[in-house]
């Protein structure tokens, strides 16, 4: 059973924000970025988050690193590539875009 | 980059699932550091089988699906070649051999037939020939045109296509310094306007243009190949404005052509170009010394480009013809006659390819029927090594895998070893062209190809293994993947009927091209060997031939005195003079006429000889006498037996008189038979005239070129070779040895074809025989290792053993018969397209038949008796009780 996703076609633009933002950030870290900056309003599931991530790694988008914490566990922190800046600019205007032709729309009605 | 690490990934899967679970742990304990709940921070993946899911979802995004797999099938293929070992050696030597072979027969043939010659617009390059009927009604062709009909021919067809004259490629003697310093080299008289047509362009100097040929003996200009350059004056620069001498004549050196081009016959490499207009028999029309190169441009239609030339060659030789009378007439009429070809020469054109054309084509059939036996073979090997699978395969279709990943996994297998016979075969192929091509040598012909590897024998090797895997691979494995897994489980194959007939299908057609190739060898080995024992006539042993040349000419008496001073050497017997040996390719024929009457229309060869010349060829005197010293030409003849019956009517011929163009000559003597030109061809009828050519007036006329045929006592007569070299100039002064020979090379020279042909026939028969008796043995013990049980069981209810090992064996048997007739018949249809190659031997001849047929018998039951002998050892209790 798979849960409809409120952030279809959205989770991309999410992460790779939040990666321009707070570069060398691991899965974990983005999860609570998008919570914490949307007041609890949205929510990234793991099951979907993780998949999305080694997509955007092999699309080239971001680039992945371990690094070792000082709790001695390792890590996998992800940050944007050059790519990765021009998807984002791109997902940025679309959205924009979206957003305002769908206002318009409201308004207009 | 993200492609490149997806197919990296593909090899590191296991450690690439261990950093997933890794990322997803890191994950959870970050989220317990956080304050929540571990079990809570667990579920948030969902559900174990969920996770699993993930994680696999995940894998797959980071991996190249079809290349995981293809490494996973590598590996585990290697696994399975590994395990069976020796039917994974006796596959791959068995394919490497035949593989190998038919690479190297590719190399040859497309070295000497395909390859373009190294010029622009080769596809668009076509030679012209003509092609007459003899009065026994067989074609002849000929490609030889006389340089002012070419001429003609290249200004009318100057809109449509570039005419090019060529002259066949000659050894000659030529000399960068003085007379003592002579050597040879390849030469061809070219048209000036060749190098451009062909797009050349030169490393050094320049090259020859059509500036270079207007006016006959006005161009003394040569330029050379740059293999040439390199190998004889190791790219020197300062060659260029040298002179060499060829003959009398002077030529300086303008240039070098740049690129791979050595002339336009395969099997020659030309090393000197020189002007056609050099040429002493350019202007004459009586004279075929050059071959014509078409060189079409774009857009032209070739028939009414044909038809034109056809028109304007039958102009000019209906011209020539005015001068003729009777016999000659008649005989210039079919020339006037012929009909013009026009053919594809892109890759050149030689007699080397015309005499090797067919023998390569059936070279090639040869080691295609040897592939096909091996491709059976293994696929026999791989099937019934599947029936062992069988219970793994049921497995893996019952665990879900598909059909389509089932037979990828087989095929990925056969293709390993498909490629590795391959990598083998090509090893063998580069070691085995050149050995053929050193067969074909003979010190009267040096052939050198150019036997390169490249993307052609590369694409054609890679060709090779997708249809031997097409041949041996898809069969088993599909047969293999078609597994019901529930019979297999069972503990049955779930049709071993369909299984066995194949493979009893597979030994059929196998033994009926092992048949094919063993009758096909057995009919060169017999041509062979009837031509190498057929009698000659004369005794070639211990007999040594000199190719003496006199760069000014000299009368026959200084020819005599240097005679004189040969026999004076230890260990020499007898010396005589001929204008050309026995055997050699020197011809000169004509028609004569017999008691004054028109001449006849049977051709006579004449052969100016010394004194003393059928002695020292122990050609027997059947009457009359030996030439003197005083007899001459015209003047006096000896004539061989054939000549005696074709124009005397086999009556003593002494002191009658024939004419040859007008010079009168009187029979002194009549010799035994001998071959003339060709050991192939019925004996011809043949005059011997004195070397002594003397001229209307009686004054001697100078020779340039002679032959010394020097007998020795000596056992080895090559062992006189460096004395005899250096007592020619010794003798006098301005005379040197071109050529020196042993006539036994030259009679070995005549079936050098015939004995290429015999023994690499002779060896593919021996591995076709060896592949077919592995084959048998393998199928024989597979069915009997299927039919054990039911062998213990009739075993003990009391079958004799002579039954069991009919049972075991007779179906095979069956298909041998089957496979042999079918052979049999294929032999007896395609004999016809080698009958030109056969001498002495009719393809008809039962002998020829059955002998393949015994001893593809005897190879049966050699390879089912150790098949038979375990049948007959099976003890129904041990059977019995291990099921």
């Amino acid at each position: 059973m798979k849960k409809p996703d409120s952030l279809q076609g959205t989770l991309d633009l999410l992460v790779l924000k939040i990666l321009s933002r707070r570069p060398r950030t691991h899965g974990y870290g983005i999860m609570a970025a998008v919570k914490d900056c949307s007041d609890d309003l949205l929510r990234v599931e793991e099951g979907s988050l993780y998949p999305a991530l080694y997509r955007m790694e092999e699309a080239g988008w971001i680039q992945a690193e371990w690094i070792k914490k000082n709790s001695g566990r390792r890590a996998r922190v992800y940050e944007l590539t050059a790519d990765g800046k021009k998807q984002l600019g791109m997902e940025e205007s679309r959205w924009l875009s979206a957003c305002a032709a769908i206002n318009q729309v409201l308004r207009t009605v | 980059m993200s492609l490149w690490s997806r197919v990296a990934n593909a090899f590191r899967g296991e450690k690439l699932n261990g950093e997933i679970a890794e990322e997803m742990e890191s994950h959870i304990a970050e989220a317990v550091e956080q304050g929540r709940d571990p079990v809570e921070a667990r579920r948030a993946f969902g559900c174990d089988y969920q996770q699993r899911q993930q994680r696999q979802a995940s894998h797959e995004i980071r991996v190249v699906g079809w290349l995981e797999a293809l490494r996973a099938d590598i590996v585990f293929g290697w696994r399975q070649l590994k395990r069976n070992k020796v039917t994974s050696i006796v596959a791959i030597l068995s394919l490497a051999l035949a593989m190998g072979a038919c690479i190297g027969a590719f190399r040859l043939m497309d070295a000497l037939l395909w390859r373009p010659l190294p010029v622009a617009h080769a596809e668009r390059l076509y030679a012209i020939s003509r092609q007459a009927i003899t009065p026994q009604g067989k074609p002849i062709q000929s490609d030889s045109w006389a340089y002012p009909s070419f001429t003609l021919m290249r200004d009318a067809v100057k809109d449509q296509a570039e005419l090019i004259a060529v002259s066949p490629a000659s050894r000659k003697d030529l000399t960068y310094g003085s007379d003592q310093d002579m050597e040879k080299a390849n030469v061809q008289y070219v048209s000036g306007s060749m190098f451009q047509a062909f797009g050349l362009r030169p490393a050094q100097g320049r090259l020859l243009a059509e500036n270079d040929d207007q006016t006959p003996g006005a161009h003394p200009y040569v330029v050379l190949s740059y293999d040439y350059w390199t190998q004889r004056f190791g790219k020197d620069p300062q060659v260029v404005g040298h002179t060499l001498r060829l003959g009398k004549d002077l030529f300086e050196i303008v240039g070098v052509v740049d690129g791979p081009f050595t002339g336009t016959e395969p099997g020659t490499v030309t090393d000197i170009f020189l002007p056609a207009m050099m040429h002493p028999m350019v202007t004459r029309s009586d004279a075929s010394w050059i071959r014509t190169l078409v060189l079409v441009k774009p857009g032209t239609a070739l028939d009414p480009l044909r038809q034109k030339l056809s028109a304007i060659s039958r102009a000019f030789e209906q011209e020539r013809a005015k001068g003729f009378t009777g016999a000659d007439l008649a005989f210039f009429q079919r020339i006037i006659d012929a009909t013009l070809l026009m053919e594809p020469a892109g890759a050149g054109i030689s007699s080397l390819q015309e005499e090797y054309r067919k023998a390569l084509g059936i070279l090639g059939v040869l080691v295609a029927m040897v592939l096909l036996i091996a491709c059976a073979n293994v696929a026999n090997l791989k099937m019934a090594q599947s029936a062992m699978r069988s219970r793994e395969m049921a497995l893996r279709v019952a665990i879900g895998a598909g059909r389509g990943r089932l037979v990828q996994m087989l095929l990925v297998e056969n293709a390993m070893l498909a490629a590795l016979a391959a990598g083998l075969g090509a090893l063998f192929a580069w070691r085995s062209a050149p050995l053929v091509l050193a067969m074909i040598q003979s010190t009267n012909n040096p052939v050198r190809l150019l036997l390169s590897t490249d993307w052609r024998v590369l694409g054609f090797g890679v060709g090779l293994v997708f249809c031997v895997l097409l041949l041996f691979g898809v069969l088993p494995a599909l047969r293999a993947s078609a597994v019901k897994p529930v019979s297999a489980l069972k503990g049955g194959d779930d049709n071993p009927h369909s299984r066995r007939r194949l493979m009893h299908g597979m030994i059929a057609a196998q033994v009926a091209f092992c048949f094919l190739v063993i009758f096909m060898s057995g009919l060169f080995v017999r041509t062979f060997a009837s031509l190498a024992n057929k009698p000659l006539g004369f005794s070639p042993e211990k007999l040594l031939l000199l190719d003496v040349i006199s760069q000014q000419g000299q009368p026959p008496v200084v020819w005599d005195q240097i005679a004189d001073t040969l026999r004076s050497v230890p260990g020499v017997e007898k010396v005589a003079i001929a204008g050309w040996p026995l055997l050699s390719g020197g011809s000169w024929n004509n028609f004569v006429s017999v008691n004054g009457a028109a001449p006849g229309p049977v051709m006579t060869y004449l052969l100016a000889i010394s004194p003393g010349w059928q002695e020292t060829m122990k050609i027997p005197l059947l009457d009359g006498r030996d030439f003197r010293s005083g007899d001459t030409a015209p003047g006096q003849a000896i004539v061989n037996q054939t000549f005696v019956n074709t124009f005397f009517d086999g009556k003593n011929p002494v002191g009658k008189t024939f004419q040859e163009r007008g010079n009168l000559y009187q029979v002194v003597g009549l010799v035994a038979d001998a071959p003339y030109g060709n050991l192939k061809d019925p004996i011809v009828p043949v005059a011997y005239i004195p070397f002594h050519e003397v001229s209307a007036q009686g004054v001697a006329k100078p020779e340039t070129r002679e032959t010394f045929l020097v007998r020795t006592s000596g056992v080895n007569p090559l062992a006189l070779a460096s004395v005899l070299r250096k007592a020619v100039p010794q003798a006098r002064a301005g005379f040197r040895v071109s050529d020196l020979r042993t006539q036994s090379d030259l009679v070995q020279a005549q079936t050098v074809r015939e004995r290429l042909l015999a023994m690499l026939a002779a060896f593919f028969s021996f591995v076709a025989l060896l592949l077919a008796a592995i084959g048998l043995y393998g199928v024989l013990s597979y069915s009997l290792q299927q039919r054990e049980r039911e062998f213990g069981i009739r075993i003990a209810v009391g079958a004799r053993v002579g039954d069991i090992a009919w049972q075991a064996t007779s179906r095979i048997f069956l298909m041998v018969i089957t496979g042999a007739a079918i052979g049999a018949a294929l032999g007896f249809v395609s004999v016809r397209s080698v009958q030109t190659l056969l001498y002495g031997v009719k393809g008809s001849d039962p002998l020829m038949l059955a002998g393949p047929a015994l001893v593809l018998l005897a190879i049966a039951l050699l390879s089912a008796l150790p098949v038979m002998v375990r049948a007959s050892r099976i003890d129904p209790k041990i059977m019995l009780r291990a099921e």
